[in-house]
């Protein structure tokens, strides 16, 4: 082979990074799209620029009021903070409760299909709207205060725990499931010399992971008014009172990294 | 052997665990169950109000059939909205996260200042709610889905950062030297060596973090920054319950349906 035709074959069989979609039509036709998209999706939204424009300057006079931030009212805070963690271990622990008796029913392999499918709906609608709509509707039902905020967090965990309950008890090998039931044991039987032993570490490693979840939210659940923390971020944003909010946002801060360590250490030690 | 004979001849009864353990798992439980009653105790809610919202709950309901399908425009105009914010909140955010969780991750952060540096924004971004970003970009932008927008793309980069970070710290070592190997700049070592072993976690997470940020997205509104929200919350206070649950619909097909195409995109990626 003479060498021209060498370095040829080569430049044909140049090395290219691997590509996600190897077709270059679909994969240019994709980003054009994306493009498109954008320019299509921003044009389309109704925004008012010169109000946009004067957000810059505006963000940095807000974060020069902000500093230093003000502990001066501590005392509310660590109050409310204060709230808003025992709103978070109350809710923690009725969801953890009621969620039991939803996931069973949730669980192909334990419940019937009818109860099956309006277990399984039940978790879909819970699960599907924020947790503030859910709150907001509570304030409508028992009026403003932690009493809203404490009843969203439960429903919000009862069906988060519900569903890893549930997805749990349908992973779990058949074989002791069947060797359980031979024996002529009762459905509570099996509860407790099957399932429990099996699926008891994985939910009791969910529902503290969800403590930690409910500890981010019950920090904004008060926003709509359902007590705690949020609400006076809510009410000190309204006023203005920018260096109050920068100390309230770094107290949350704080709580959920605390919140988050002891979660991960309780998890670590179930394991 | 009868079973009494058998109890006297092996009077050891089999257990899982030993009293110790029992004792200290019975001491959590009651432990736990006693930090519940103590917050109930301290937050002394009003439990009379209870009494009556199961009643308060069906009026509702009742008020909110048969919806009014007459404003049905109107919602799915603030619905796209809400996809618009969810979606460029969710590009946004990539650009962002992006170069923060090389910051972050173990293996390619400059030194520990940096690596301080980037963890502390991932964990200031994630420990923020997004309705709490919103709050703050609304004072800053104003009301209107801008806030919005950069709400959701400043929530996400601690989600999508740090589950990137976590991908940078677990790839093969081997294509990195590979490439440092044959006389690589560090940002060709990036490029050829990092980027190709990371970017399917960077395309799934972002396509799972877009779904979430719809669901996000339909609150948004509450505090003022667009979307679905705006007019919940505007129909919620004019008590028109019967629209209200036109646009309880309108959510619940939407966050259904993007959890499905994320699923699925994810499954074909993946």
């Amino acid at each position: 082979m003479t060498a021209p035709a060498q370095s040829a074959a080569a430049e044909k069989l140049e090395w290219h990074t691997i590509k996600l979609i190897e077709n270059p039509v679909y994969r240019y036709g994709l980003v054009t799209l994306a493009v498109a998209y954008v320019f299509w999706s921003v044009g389309s939204l109704d925004i008012d620029w010169p109000r946009v424009a004067h957000g810059l300057p505006r963000a940095g006079d807000m974060f020069a009021r902000m500093f230093p931030p003000d502990f001066s009212r501590w005392e509310l805070l660590s109050r409310e903070l204060l709230v808003s963690v025992q709103m978070a271990l109350a809710a923690s622990l009725f969801g953890m409760v009621l969620a039991v008796p939803l996931g069973l029913c949730a669980a192909s392999n334990l419940a019937p299909r009818p109860v099956y499918l309006v277990a399984r709906f039940i978790i879909v609608l819970t699960r599907t709207f924020h947790e503030i709509i859910w709150a907001i509707f509570f304030v409508k039902i028992v009026g403003f205060g932690p009493l809203a905020g404490v009843l969203t967090l439960i429903v919000v965990s009862i069906s988060f725990i519900s569903k890893m309950l549930a997805e749990d008890i349908e992973n779990l090998p058949p074989g002791q499931l069947e060797a359980v039931r031979a024996t002529g044991a009762s459905f509570p039987k099996l509860l407790i010399y099957c399932i429990s032993p099996q699926a008891l570490p994985r939910y009791l490693g969910v529902s503290i992971y969800r403590l930690d979840a409910n500890i981010r939210h019950s920090t904004v659940v008060g926003i709509v008014g359902g007590g705690g923390i949020g609400q006076v971020l809510a009410a000190s944003f309204k006023r203005y009172d920018y260096d109050f909010s920068l100390a309230i946002l770094l107290s949350i801060v704080a709580l959920v990294f605390i919140g988050e360590i002891f979660s991960n250490w309780v998890r670590s030690r179930l394991r | 052997m009868s079973p009494a004979e058998h109890a006297l001849k092996y009077p050891e009864i089999w257990r899982r665990f030993t009293p110790r353990q029992t004792l200290t798992r019975y001491a959590w439980y009651v432990g736990a169950v006693f930090i519940a009653a103590w917050s109930l105790h301290n937050l002394d809610l009003p439990w009379e109000y209870l009494s009556d919202a199961m009643e308060q709950a069906m009026d509702l309901f009742t008020r909110m059939v048969p919806p009014d399908w007459n404003v049905l425009d109107e919602v799915l105009h603030a619905l796209i909205e809400t996809i618009h914010i969810a979606t460029l909140g969710t590009i946004i955010s990539v650009f962002i996260a992006f170069p923060i969780a090389f910051l972050a991750a173990r293996n390619t952060t400059f030194n520990s200042l940096t690596w301080a540096i980037g963890r502390f924004i991932l964990v200031a971004s994630r420990s923020v709610n997004t309705v709490v970003w919103g709050l703050l970009f609304v004072a800053i932008f104003g009301p209107g889905p801008i806030a919005g927008i950069w709400a959701i793309a400043f929530r996400s980069v601690g989600f999508m950062g740090k589950l990137v970070a976590e991908a940078i710290e677990e790839i093969d070592e081997g294509a990195v030297e590979a490439i440092e190997a044959t006389g690589a700049s560090r940002l060709q070592v990036l490029w050829y060596g990092i980027l190709p072993q990371v970017l399917p976690v960077i395309y799934g997470t972002t396509v799972y973090r877009w779904d979430i940020n719809i669901r996000e997205s339909t609150v948004l509104g509450f505090v003022g920054a667009g979307g679905i929200g705006i007019l919940l919350y505007s129909t919620m206070n004019l008590f028109r319950w019967e629209q209200v649950s036109v646009l309880l619909v309108a959510i619940f097909a939407v966050v259904v349906i993007s959890e499905f195409v994320s699923a699925a995109v994810r499954q074909r990626i993946t």
